[in-house]
């Protein structure tokens, strides 16, 4: 990853009563992706802001790059160059898609340029259009070019695919992460999608209630969150009591090695959904009280014996049908614990 | 049916001139219309931009910056729209004329004995703009909050500064409302009347007025009426071209956050000082002055005149003309929202027109209409109130569209599907969702009808005095005092109309922000 891109320290931020960002620090790579995930008013808009420059903060210092932006002195979002692309895009109505995109380039070379950007995002044969004429898609592609046409260091994006119709996210989500990683620039999504978050990103920040709670890889994230919010935020989850003792942890559906020790004593486990394998067995622990189908794959719910319920999810070619008795078996992998 | 009563005048207006040929061209000369219509076009321009002048810079300060006290300059600065032009310029000329308060306060100490020409076009654009600004204002204000502050900070972000900013992104963001604001300062610039009469400024309108007065022959008047009427055609038309090609609706309305407000700094007090004078000249002094006339007249003991009666006859007038023109233009509206078809729109469309209408035009149809066609409706409250409805009828038209247009078919057809016969669901559902737009509408109409002075003028039953002709009368000869009761009355009268309809609905400037 190289050097600091992005360097918050300490930064808060409050409107009123609310503290939108308290108390963050955070670090972003040269050339890195990353997501900022958290549920809507977790404040992470309101990071991208600080950042971007269009709210000053209470307290703490933003850099970009070697430049100090905000904590000591002030430079204004026009000269932090800084790419960003809005969650309903900011398209400006009353210019063309060339004009829109030429809009933050020096006269000499814009057209050049233009057509560079407008090419790297496939509508170069859209140049005359307005906004409006075209569809939603369209219009955010529009907003990456216009972001990325003056060359920043950095671009933020802010919900990009929220007023995109579901079935056509995924496949332009791949695209617009297939042009920025081409570009090589330092990406920070806002996103509320763990789904999101954790496909394109090469580094997560999870946000909560104005605090960045865990920074990591997308599988820490995900196998091993901070805290049970987290665990419960970024998937499904089966929170399990159990007892540490010598290096494993033993719960309701078997016994898995613990992560780096931990003093022995009562704990809780999460165990994900997919690690738990099921068998049909007339005489196993289990019973399946739920079955949903979901295509690629089936959710169970099964009832233990003492009236606890967990879930587990396993490939659709597998089937147990709803009432069966089943033993359950959980995968070598791994577990996280909330002492 | 209604529709064809609306244009009636435009089309008798028409046929009388073609009638009259050319002598009628003749009689005015070919030099002094062009002189007229030079007067009149530069009166527009003027007033029109003056009022973007001063409603612009009134929107931007209340509603994106921390202007102190700015719910309260929100407020104020749409409140001259209680005064009409008439009323404006007589103030003026009260205060700044000769003889006014200007040059009696001079005269003791400096001697001075003249004080600049207020009469002519100074005057008529002072008193005009007083009285048009806020329409840009008020359409200025609700753009600047409707818009989306992303598209700004995307400008911010992309390497502007807030002023490049400003010029490239919201300015031209806001024309179309912009436009719709100058567009409404022009036509009523056009078809005032009332200020140019009283500033003695050749226009158009007063020329009209002066022809129809002097001859005997009308016909000079009608031939002027239709270019007054061609003028008015060619300023609708500017202004639909300047709308062109581009749409400017926000995509997902209020999922937008509120604008950061712009911190004025010690630029706070100008803006203030700004604020103030725009509302002290608008809206202080008329009232000011209005004020000290009326006390003046109170203590000398001065015969105030009979104002109840006038009073009484505008409200009457006002309420039936409000009344008729709702209910007229109900069905108008229906067809349009209901049963949208090109005949059906067009008909609508063709309901606007009468908007392009001066006052004084229709009058003068109706006159010639009323003297050889319909003696029996000639000076008759009939007619006047006819008169009232034709060239308010767009609004009334707007108002039941619009509040036709807040009502989902679907709730009807929920209310038939839960057992309710069509009239009882109309009654039970459409009604009264419908209703307060409709009275939006009629308060609209009653409002425009106690201000309008040519066509009560020109078609008033002799005897039939309102309150803008007690005005009008008093100020043409000069008799301030007795010109001030009426005045006022008018004001108190529109004043909550004028509240209702535009400042609280308006400018909402609390926004949280």
């Amino acid at each position: 990853m190289g050097a600091t891109m992005i360097r918050l320290e300490r930064v808060s931020k409050a409107f009123g009563a609310v503290r939108a960002v308290n108390d963050v620090t955070l670090e972003v790579g040269r050339a890195e992706f990353m997501a900022l995930l958290g549920p809507s008013g977790c404040g992470k808009t309101t990071l991208l802001r600080l950042i971007a420059g269009f709210e000053a903060p209470d307290a703490g210092t933003v850099a970009i790059g070697e430049r100090v932006v905000a904590g000591h002195g002030w430079i204004p979002p026009e000269r932090r160059h800084v790419g960003m692309v809005f969650q309903d895009y900011a398209l400006f109505p009353h210019l063309s898609v060339a004009r829109n995109v030429g809009y933050g380039l020096p006269r000499r070379g814009r057209d050049t340029r233009v057509a560079e950007a407008l090419e790297l995002v496939g509508l170069a044969a859209h140049c005359h259009r307005y906004p409006h004429e075209l569809s939603g898609g369209q219009q955010q592609r529009v907003a990456l070019a216009r972001a990325l046409a003056p060359e920043p260091a950095v671009v933020l994006l802010d919900e990009p695919w929220s007023n995109i119709d579901p079935v056509l996210r995924s496949s332009m989500r791949d695209e617009l992460a297939a042009i920025l990683r081409a570009t090589g620039v330092t990406v920070l999504l806002v996103t509320h999608e763990q789904e999101e978050a954790l496909s394109l990103a090469d580094r997560v920040a999870l946000m909560c209630d104005g605090e960045v709670v865990q920074t990591g890889a997308p599988e820490e994230i995900y196998y091993g969150p901070a805290t049970r919010w987290a665990a419960e935020f970024v998937g499904a989850a089966n929170v399990l009591p159990g007892r540490l003792a010598g290096g494993l942890v033993d719960t309701l559906v078997g016994r898995f090695p613990a992560p780096n020790g931990g003093e022995p004593g009562d704990v809780e486990a999460l165990v994900r959904p997919e690690l738990l394998e099921l068998a049909l067995d007339p005489a196993g622990e289990g019973e399946v009280v739920r079955r949903e189908f979901r295509g690629h794959d089936v959710f169970y719910r099964v009832r233990l014996p003492d009236g606890t319920t967990v879930c587990s999810q396993r490939p659709s070619n597998e089937s147990i049908p709803l009432g069966a008795r089943v033993a359950l078996r959980p995968h070598a992998g791994r577990v996280a614990l909330f002492h | 049916m209604v529709v064809a009563l609306v244009c009636l005048p435009l089309a008798y207006l028409l046929v009388r001139v073609v009638d009259g040929g050319t002598d009628a061209w003749s009689v005015l000369g070919r030099e002094r219309i062009a002189e007229l219509v030079a007067n009149t076009v530069l009166l527009v321009v003027l007033v029109t931009g003056a009022a973007l002048v001063l409603g612009v810079p009134l929107a931007w300060l209340v509603t994106r910056t921390d202007l102190p006290g700015r719910r309260f300059w929100a407020v104020s600065a749409a409140l001259p729209l209680v005064i009409p032009s008439y009323v404006a310029a007589l103030v003026l000329l009260a205060a700044f004329g000769p003889r006014g308060f200007l040059q009696q306060v001079l005269e003791e100490p400096f001697g001075v004995e003249r004080v600049p020409e207020i009469y002519g076009l100074p005057g008529a654009v002072l008193a005009l703009t007083i009285s048009t600004y806020p329409y840009v204002y008020l359409l200025a204000a609700a753009a600047l909050r409707d818009l989306d502050p992303a598209l700004e900070e995307a400008s911010r972000s992309l390497g502007r500064s807030r002023v490049e900013t400003f010029r490239r992104v919201t300015l031209p963001v806001l024309r179309p409302s912009l436009g719709a604001g100058a567009l409404l300062v022009a036509l009523y610039t056009l078809s005032d009347f009332g200020a140019v009469s009283l500033m003695q400024y050749s226009s158009l309108t007063r020329a009209i007025y002066v022809q129809y007065r002097s001859l005997f022959d009308r016909t000079p008047a009608a031939a002027l009426a239709l270019v007054l009427v061609v003028l008015t055609a060619i300023v609708l038309v500017l202004e639909h071209y300047a709308r062109g090609r581009v749409r400017y609706h926000r995509r997902s309305p209020g999922t937008a956050r509120p604008a950061p407000r712009v911190r004025l700094g010690p630029w706070r007090w100008p803006a203030v000082a700004f604020c103030a004078g725009v509302v002290g000249f608008a809206l202080v002094l008329p009232l000011a002055v209005i004020v000290y006339w009326l006390e003046r007249a109170v203590s000398l003991g001065r015969e105030l005149g009979d104002v109840w009666g006038p009073a009484f006859n505008s409200l009457l007038a006002s309420t039936l003309a409000a009344g008729v023109a709702v209910a007229a233009a109900l069905p108008v509206a229906v067809l349009a929202v209901r049963y949208p078809a090109r005949w059906t729109r067009a008909l609508e469309r063709l309901s606007y027109s009468s908007n392009a209408l001066p006052g004084i035009v229709i009058a003068l149809a109706l006159v010639f209409f009323g003297a050889n066609y319909a003696g029996f409706a000639y000076q008759t409250l009939g007619l006047l109130v006819f008169a009232y409805v034709v060239r308010f009828f767009p609004q009334a038209v707007a108002s039941s569209h619009s509040a036709l247009l807040r009502v989902d078919p679907r709730l009807e057809e929920a209310a038939r599907g839960l057992g309710k016969s069509p009239r009882r669901a109309f009654a039970t559902v459409t009604a009264p969702l419908v209703a307060p737009g409709l009275l939006a509408g009629a308060a609209l109409v009653f409002l425009s009808t106690m201000k309008e002075l040519p066509a009560t003028l020109l078609l008033a039953p002799i005897g039939f005095d309102t309150l803008a002709t007690e005005v009008w009368t008093a100020t043409t000869v000069a008799a301030y005092s007795e010109a001030a009761l009426p005045a006022l009355l008018l004001i108190v009268f529109s004043a909550p109309f004028v509240y209702a309809l535009t400042v609280r609905r308006g400018p909402e400037v609390d926004a949280p922000g």
